[in-house]
């Protein structure tokens, strides 16, 4: 018993002291975005890599999503009468909800794995201590162009899901089940508040930032080779995921 | 001129570096030799200010680059350049990228000058103008060894560290690199320091020989007085005598 209480102590502690390394992490690369040399092109490149390569795997989960968001809600509201209802209800659940969440969990699969191996690979190769020993900051150089294209790509990529989700819906829900194209969209106009879509900006700036800090955070501190850069790929994907799930909740429970 | 004082490293409980104290004279090359894993690329990190070490110092003319910070440490790094084990040349950039690195990033140099710099390196470093273009999956150990010295040496450093320069190569290209090295020493007078196994090999390059064993250096001196050098230990190493000093 006491063996087992050490031990729990000993991992609450490695815990803490991880999510305090990583806030430090955080703090130094934000920080160095108002230090010159200020990276714009390193910045774009990576708007690239997170942004831009996303784009395609975010428009297929968005399509799909509104389709059967669509299709269930039609069948659901059906049974009361409200099919009026639909295009609020496809719009309200992306918004607020689906469009974030996903749209992190897919950069997240996407780039933040990519993100991680790639430093992972710069740490083992002893590219980032060949960057330092050439007088230029690896956090500053690396790090940080990433975190701020993951603050502005993933609220962009959010608000293409959304879009994107809205539109899959209406083909379900207006060309194939024939609710009114004007019932949908005017529904929709009606029930969606600005809170609705600040609280969806808010959820993806902060999805954004968690995801990209724990991808580049793993691949920093990658150790061990190749099996340490496949672990840390591995633990990037699953601890954002558990992380965007628990800060939605979180935000979900202040935006209500 | 590098001096180290009682410098003391260790990881998890492991002491790895025990009191090391090491002079390395201005122009000079400085090999320091041991078996692997006994703390040899570790002595060169906290050299160049990767590693901080538990207690002890390094001086650097004087300075003492463990107790730099900020921009202080950055003006202290760009006097010397540091040619890694595996050469580490950015993956994202093609060879011609790589060169340019440090001159994009610490001078103000055209593009046509860069341009022209590279291309003298890389006829120093007797690779024809079209390897610019490759990216270094694409090129061969010794090629990739080449193109970081290549690198370093753009810099024009005061200051050059090896990390085991001529390791996984085969022999022509050993002696290829290690005349690279000579060569370049004699035309810019740098002050070195090599880290390396390769015994005899390392030895032409050498102006002194430090021998690091169980975390303290036990032998210093010419090449010629650490071949003949009295302590087993040293003999055994340079004679490959394994499970001596295993025990």
């Amino acid at each position: 018993m006491d063996n087992l209480l050490r031990l729990w102590g000993r991992w609450v502690l490695s815990l803490v002291q991880d999510a305090g390394r990583m806030i430090l992490f955080l703090f130094e690369g934000l920080g160095l975005a108002f230090v010159p040399p200020f990276r714009g092109r390193r910045f774009l490149q990576e708007i690239q890599l997170i942004g831009v390569k996303s784009c395609l795997i975010v428009l297929l989960t968005a399509a799909f999503t509104g389709m059967v968001l669509a299709l269930q809600g039609y069948y659901t509201l059906r049974k009361y009468g409200s099919e009026g209802a639909l295009g609020s209800a496809v719009a309200l659940s992306l918004i607020r909800e689906m469009g974030p969440v996903l749209t992190a969990l897919m950069v997240s699969a996407r780039a933040g794995s990519a993100v991680t191996a790639e430093i992972g690979i710069m740490r083992i190769t002893e590219q980032l201590d060949a960057l330092d020993t050439m007088a230029v900051n690896p956090m500053q150089y690396v790090v940080m162009p990433k975190l701020i294209a993951g603050l502005v790509a993933v609220p962009l990529l959010t608000a293409i899901f959304d879009v994107t989700g809205i539109l899959g819906g209406y083909l379900i829900g207006v060309v194939l089940l024939g609710v009114s194209s004007g019932t949908y969209f005017s529904g929709m106009v009606q029930s969606v508040v600005p809170l609705d879509i600040n609280g969806g900006i808010v959820k993806s700036l902060v999805f954004g930032l968690t995801i990209i800090l724990v991808a580049c955070y793993k691949g920093y501190y990658t150790e061990h080779g190749a099996e340490g850069v496949s672990r840390a790929t591995n633990q990037t994907v699953v601890l954002s995921a558990i992380l965007v799930l628990a800060w939605d909740y979180v935000l979900t429970s202040f935006f209500m | 001129m590098i001096q180290i004082i009682d410098l003391v490293k260790s990881f998890n409980g492991q002491v790895v570096l025990d009191g090391i104290n090491l002079e390395m004279p201005q122009g000079k090359i400085t090999v320091v030799i041991g078996k692997s894993g006994v703390g040899k690329s570790v002595l060169l990190k906290h050299i160049v200010g990767l590693l901080k070490p538990n207690s002890g110092k390094v001086l650097i003319d004087g300075v003492d680059i463990t107790f730099l910070t900020g921009r202080k440490l950055q003006e202290m790094k760009k006097r010397f350049a540091v040619l890694f084990q595996g050469g580490a040349l950015f993956d994202s950039l093609n060879v011609f990228e790589n060169i340019a690195f440090p001159l994009r990033e610490k001078t103000r140099l055209s593009e046509a000058e860069i341009k022209r710099r590279i291309l003298e390196r890389l006829e120093q470093m007797n690779l024809s103008p079209e390897v610019g273009y490759k990216f270094p999956d694409q090129l061969s150990g010794g090629m990739k060894k080449r193109v970081a010295l290549a690198r370093a040496m753009i810099q024009e450093p005061e200051i050059m560290f090896f990390d085991e320069p001529v390791t996984g190569l085969d022999p022509p290209m050993t002696n290829t690199v290690f005349h690279l090295i000579t060569k370049t020493h004699q035309e810019s007078g740098y002050t070195a320091l090599v880290v390396s196994h390769d015994i005899p090999d390392v030895f032409q390059v050498a102006d002194y020989v430090a021998m690091l064993h169980q975390g303290r250096i036990i032998a210093y001196g010419t090449p010629e007085e650490i071949q003949h050098h009295a302590d087993p230990i040293v003999q055994s190493f340079i004679h490959g005598e394994v499970d001596f000093l295993e025990a």
